[in-house]
């Protein structure tokens, strides 16, 4: 199996736009950012959820926190997958009770990752609303799971990984379309 | 790595499966502060939580550490001196089996009963104390209250203050430390430090004399003294408390920062000191508290973890599982 790389969905300055962009329409839709605090997924949305906080604060100057949650612990495949994950922990240093949340993910595929990850936000407490944001909605879900901010909708087939590419995971900066040829 | 695949001692550890086994304890000490305590990482599994020998703490802590990853127990309960050891042994081992469980952890009187077991189940063995052999987890806990408390496991003087020669606790400690660089110092009655002890791991040393065992201490690790023993009639309880219990006075000719810490259960006024115990330097509470986070760690890891020959997802799920 190889894998090769389809086309290119986002370059790194699209990223950067479309950042902007998702920060203006979560402020826009959270009244001001009050009471609001952002949520990344480990590892790629806490990357992007670190970006959308800066941008949310310099464009509301609203002190909006940010969160990260390790979502291994909530997953329902750990009796199909080979070894556990490992673990890096849930870093949230505030309350979620009654907050305003938005959970930044970098994909949107089967929608199981955001079920785990509600699950482990509610182990926390009783937030006030959840919404969702991701950088790509590849469609296929198996969940009834919507994200309330989507970078970019695309539409792949069931052999296509898209890859999120980011600076400070990965070293480069663009978003892709690969397939696995056999 | 090498993947673990059992817990049935530190002394076949590396360093390396010990600082992951720590590390991965890290969130699930986060995890003690929730305001819910239940996960549902292990729903479904069971683990048979076998004990051949007396305990509280140590069956509560695995139960407790079960039970908030959401898996069911069975316990199981003998004491080891109404059977034959072999005997009951096997009988215990093929009646567990038939019930099908996940994971076993077990206590047993005799050192190596756990391996016993491990070599005929299929499935991950947990080595809660077998005899005066080794007690893993336990050093595991304490390695972690080590670190969390003075900030690194290398290169501590570390002392061990009792019933050496009975204590499974201070054998796994004494293997997991030195592993970091410990330079060790065993303490207590001759009868209870003898010369074999030394042939354990590299820099350990014994002594008689509390005085010097203390003296540039970072670590002091106070075990209990079994009333069982005590009674034999080379040594009184009033002479041991003269001798070997740690004093706030004694506490001090170690180092300002050491930390003391006890596996318990405790009898405050014989082997430690009330004030000590309760003193800012005592890390006791921290030990229970850890104590659950790495047993939570190592069911995580050994029980989650599907079989080698479980089918493979049928889809590959890249983007969902990032």
């Amino acid at each position: 199996m190889r894998v090769v790389e389809k086309r290119q969905l986002l370059s790194a300055e699209e990223i950067g736009r479309t950042l902007q962009r998702l920060a203006h329409e979560i402020i826009e839709e959270s009244s001001g950012a009050k009471n609001l605090a952002l949520i990344g997924i480990r590892r790629r949305g806490v990357t992007l959820a670190d970006r959308l906080v800066k941008a949310i604060r310099s464009l509301s100057k609203a002190d909006v926190p940010m969160g990260i949650l390790d979502i291994a612990l909530y997953r329902d495949d750990l009796s199909t997958i080979g070894a556990q994950p490992s673990l890096q922990g849930t870093e949230i240093d505030f309350p979620v009770d009654d907050r305003d949340l938005v959970v930044v993910d970098d994909v949107l595929y089967t929608g199981r990752t955001i079920r785990a990850a509600m699950n482990g936000l509610f182990d926390l407490g009783r937030p006030r609303r959840v919404r969702l944001c991701v950088l790509i909605d590849r469609g296929h879900r198996e969940l009834p799971v919507e994200a309330t901010f989507v970078g970019r909708t695309v539409q792949t087939s069931d052999s296509e990984i898209v890859e999120v590419r980011l600076q400070e995971t990965d070293g480069e900066e663009r978003v892709v379309l690969v397939d696995r040829v056999p | 790595m090498q993947h673990l695949s059992h817990l049935l001692g530190v002394e076949s550890l590396t360093t390396e499966q010990i600082s992951f086994i720590l590390d991965q304890a890290k969130p699930f000490q986060e995890f003690q502060r929730y305001p819910l305590k239940k996960l549902a990482t292990l729903r479904g599994k069971t683990v048979a939580v076998a004990f051949f020998e007396a305990s509280t703490r140590t069956r509560i802590s695995f139960t407790t550490a079960a039970a908030r990853l959401g898996a069911d127990t069975m316990a199981l309960q003998a004491e080891s001196s109404s059977l034959k050891k072999g005997e009951s042994l096997i009988d215990t081992v093929r009646t567990l089996e038939a019930m099908r469980p996940d994971g076993i952890v077990i206590r047993h009187g005799s050192s190596g009963a756990p391996e016993f077991v491990a070599k005929r189940l299929e499935i991950p063995v947990v080595n809660a104390g077998d005899g005066a052999h080794e007690h893993p987890t336990q050093a595991l806990l304490d390695a972690l209250t080590i670190r969390d408390r003075k900030g690194r496991i290398e290169d501590w003087n570390v002392t061990i203050l009792g019933d050496i020669l009975h204590s499974r606790v201070a054998r796994s400690n004494i293997h997991l430390l030195s592993k970091f660089g410990a330079k060790i110092t065993l303490c207590g009655p001759a009868m209870w430090v003898p010369r074999e002890l030394e042939d354990l791991a590299p820099n350990v040393r014994r002594t008689t004399r509390t005085e010097e065992a203390l003296e540039g201490a970072d670590v002091i690790f106070v075990l209990r003294v079994q009333t069982e023993r005590i009674h034999e009639p080379e040594l009184a309880a009033e002479e041991y408390i003269l001798g070997y219990q740690l004093t706030a006075k004694r506490l001090r000719l170690a180092r300002p920062d050491a930390l003391v810490l006890h596996p318990g259960p405790m009898i405050r006024g014989l082997e430690i000191d009330s004030a000590v115990a309760d003193g800012p330097q005592s890390g006791v509470l921290e030990q229970v508290t850890n104590g659950l986070a790495v047993r939570m760690a190592l069911l995580y890891h050994l029980i989650g973890r599907a079989p080698v020959d479980a089918p493979h997802p049928a889809k590959d799920r890249s983007n969902a599982s990032d």
